[in-house]
């Protein structure tokens, strides 16, 4: 007999022993012999709770929620005896029928929870869906009882993070990644090791919220291939993870597999940030379907016109009314699962401007969402990043609400990091602005280096390689005419469109590649790398790269071999950083830099100028609170070589080659102990489009 | 799902039939729990399991746990490639003992 009084059932509902539920936590808690199930909405004249057994389409039951059993706007009810993995549940609710209102109520729909923590009907990836089934993304009941024996998030200041971006399935899905479970959360746990050899200490993983893979899907008449939403920004369930990511998905043991791997990188020192997409849900406009939102209380959760229409700040077609409370409170509470649940380290918000938007979708000045995540107590210790702008016009880089916590994608830094790279007029002093982590944006407001996520590629547009071989997107096959995708890439082909047979096109593209990435690890703030640039990963050309589950996003493990002087340039000039505070300080006070051309202490950045020389100032690391070498890079992004001169290294050292982006493996990058001392101290000659690294001992 | 249930000096066999899942994983509980007081070591035959659930993972979690606080242990005996796959990506199986046969067990 149990000793508690309060889980007996007092009703009987549709054959089902029930009693009146708790309305927190939301969603559905498995209670002593039952589960709760608590869902709110404000319009909704009545509800029932609809069950099912486990795929079936035509209900178990349905179990009205008595009067008796709502508290304010919530419905809550315990039904006893439920097997929890045979069960899926979901909600029909009654109500007003008036658009223009922003009230869409239509009983014939069955509405997925929006607190489930696992759904089915995409079980496993690629399965094409029964679309005649009424109820498509079915909630179902999860047991958050996983043992993380003893797991610490690595907590890594942010000054000392990088970042790799990568996509679950395209990561190991490709044979050549040589896993057990391709494209899963458990064939990324076998690349663990790469991670660590590469050195990164951060992945951050596009979208795995349950979205629908089929979502807009459709056969490209011309190649006949069968375009995806293969990334997933758009979401269908914000608690849970993407059950086709996982090769137990099937299984419905998803959430254990993935909270393997979250514990595996954790014990590897890596962190895990989620890319998150709280600007929009996948129910699209008023044409779209109806999935949970739309038909709990779409009044309430998104952002409407007078007329009752959805603004689209989201280039979506609905915007998530974020700074409505009751929003609010469901985007704090998702994150705050996650946290705790998932063990993530933080989070990158997709368009997060839309999030600083009110119910009118003016931007707020003090955005309560923004405020109260950037001093949640749960989230406390996460990493939050915003996508500074939205596809509303709002751009905020450098300006995002950040209450001292929020760090920012730095699109500045992409975009005239880019062009200094190509070698235009007039960004010399843009770059050394950029390498000085953007004081332009963040020392006004006090928000120091570490507020910018430097990166010159990611997900969205050009990969890096694609940046050096390609002028112009090559979008064909993403069945649009080439008119999708950004047209702003400041990308240059070195001479050649495309795959070239050209040896110097090929090694001019290496070097270049090489100078990028010699930008962005000494660079202040934190560098972000997208996966796959390190082995030079082509995209043809494409650079929105969204709907293909094909070769064309999966990574290709050759490039490894193929690629091999990219790999070591790479972890090499990784290690570099790391090993040296003097690149990575807190504030920018911390760090003491002077700028140099070719003439020392002299650094021209007019409009004539492609040059640009940094000395980092080894005795000021980290405010002088930590010893550290000198070190000094020149960045010639000229057509010529030019001499540079070189200030003098401090007394008792000599200035030793660490990398010259100008020279053939292996003596592009040296390993530590291993550099060469420069046999003149004074100057040097910097190749055409070079960098050249040096450090003092 | 069939159970069977024999005691030997120092450790009980169980041996385990067909498929736990949600429906059968309470009964196994419920046929195993009692062996708990009396043994510190349990095998469990699985080799003719021919198919395991989140439910049927977290039966053998708990009598892990309770044996473990006790200083005993669970053995794992004739794990199919499929669960045993399921369970290492899981992160279950590296709380047990496993053998591929009775007579590799040691106790």
């Amino acid at each position: 007999m149990d000793a508690r009084i309060d889980f007996y059932p007092t009703h009987e509902i549709a054959g089902y022993q029930v009693r009146a539920g708790r309305p927190l936590p939301f969603g559905a808690t498995l209670v002593p012999g039952g589960v709760n199930f608590s869902i709110f909405s404000n319009h909704a004249t009545s509800c029932s709770l609809v069950l099912f057994e486990k795929g079936a389409r035509t209900p178990l039951a349905e179990l009205p929620f008595p009067l008796e059993f709502c508290i304010g706007d919530m419905f809550c009810m315990i039904v006893f005896g439920l097997d929890y993995e045979t069960i899926e549940y979901g909600y029909r609710m009654n109500g007003p029928w008036d658009p223009a209102r922003g009230l869409r109520f239509d009983e014939t729909k069955i509405l997925s929870d929006p607190y489930a923590r696992m759904l089915g009907g995409r079980a496993i990836w690629g399965v094409e869906p029964d679309w005649t089934d009424p109820y498509q993304h079915r909630a179902r009941l999860a047991f958050d009882d996983f043992d993380w024996q003893g797991d610490i998030p690595p907590q890594i200041p942010l000054a000392d993070l990088l970042v790799y971006e990568l996509h679950v399935r395209s990561f190991t899905k490709d044979k050549s990644a040589q896993v057990k479970h391709p494209g899963t959360y458990a064939g990324l746990v076998e690349k663990i090791p790469y991670l660590k050899d590469l050195g990164v200490n951060c992945v951050e993983l596009m979208p795995i919220y349950e979205f629908d893979e089929f979502e807009n899907s459709r056969v490209d008449s011309a190649t006949g291939e069968r375009l995806m939403n293969y990334w997933g920004y758009s979401t269908v369930g914000f608690f849970a993870p993407k059950a086709g990511y996982a090769a137990t998905g099937q299984f419905g043991m998803h959430m254990d597999e993935l909270k393997t791997l979250i514990k595996e990188l954790h014990r590897a020192g890596i962190e895990v940030m989620l890319d998150v997409v709280f600007n929009h849900t996948a129910e699209g406009n008023e044409n779209g379907p109806y999935i949970s939102f739309r038909g709990i209380d779409n009044q309430t959760y998104y952002i409407l016109t007078p007329e009752g229409y959805y603004y689209n700040f989201s280039g979506c077609g609905n915007t998530l009314n974020c700074n409505n409370p009751v929003v609010r409170a469901f985007v704090l509470d998702c994150l705050r699962y996650w946290a705790a649940e998932f063990h993530i380290d933080g989070f990158r918000f997709d368009l997060a401007s839309i999030l600083g938007r009110d119910a009118n979708g003016a931007p707020l000045a003090n955005p309560p969402l923004l405020e109260s995540l950037a001093f949640d107590p749960i989230l406390s210790k996460c990493k939050l990043v915003a996508e500074a702008w939205d596809a509303g016009g709002l751009y905020q880089v450098g300006s995002f609400p950040a209450y001292g916590r929020w760090a920012e994608w730095n699109g500045k830094y992409r975009d005239d990091m880019r062009q200094f790279l190509k070698g235009d007029l007039g960004y010399a002093g843009a770059a050394a602005t950029r390498i000085q982590g953007s004081p332009d944006l963040y020392q006004w407001n006090g928000r120091g280096p570490t507020a910018s996520i430097n990166f010159i590629t990611c997900h969205d547009g050009f990969t890096l390689y694609d940046l050096v071989a390609y002028n112009g997107k090559h979008n064909e096959a993403n069945g649009e005419n080439n008119n999708d995708g950004g047209n702003d890439n400041h990308s240059w082909n070195c001479g050649w469109e495309g795959a070239s047979t050209d040896p110097a096109v090929n090694t001019l593209r290496r070097q270049q590649m090489k100078n990028a990435v010699s930008f962005l690890l000494l660079s202040f703030g934190v560098p972000m790398i997208l996966a796959g640039d390190e082995i030079a990963r082509t995209q043809y050309g494409n650079n929105n790269n969204y709907c293909h589950d094909t070769a064309l996003s999966w990574i290709d493990w050759t490039g490894l071999t193929q690629n091999a002087d990219m790999y070591r340039f790479f972890k090499n000039l990784i290690a570099f950083r790391q090993a040296h505070p003097v690149l990575r300080p807190k504030s920018f006070q911390d760090g003491l830099v002077s700028f140099h051309g070719t003439r020392a202490w002299w650094a021209d950045f007019s409009d004539t100028s492609r040059v640009v020389a940094v000395m980092f100032d080894g005795s000021q690391a980290r405010g002088g609170l930590v010893a550290d070498n000198t070190l000094y890079a020149a960045f010639n992004m000229y057509w010529e070589t030019l001499p540079f001169q070189l200030p003098a290294a401090p007394a008792g050292t000599l200035w030793h080659v660490v990398a010259n982006t100008g020279m053939e493996t292996p003596n592009d990058i040296f390993t530590p102990g291993q550099e060469p001392p420069l046999d003149d101290q004074s100057g040097i000659l910097v190749g055409a489009r070079s960098s050249l690294i040096l450090i003092a001992k | 799902m069939k159970i069977a249930i024999t005691k030997n000096t120092g450790y009980a066999l169980v041996t385990i039939e067909e498929a736990i899942d949600g429906k059968t994983a309470p009964e196994a509980q419920a046929a195993i729990g009692p062996l708990l007081t009396e043994f510190s070591v349990l095998v469990l035959d699985l080799t003719k399991v021919t198919y395991m659930s989140s439910a049927g993972l977290r039966v053998l979690l708990l009598l892990h746990r309770n044996l473990v606080a006790k200083g005993g242990k669970v053995i794992l005996v004739g794990l199919s490639e499929n669960i045993a796959e399921t369970m290492r990506v899981t992160g279950f199986l590296q709380f047990f003992e496993t053998c591929n046969t009775l007579a590799e067990i040691k106790l």
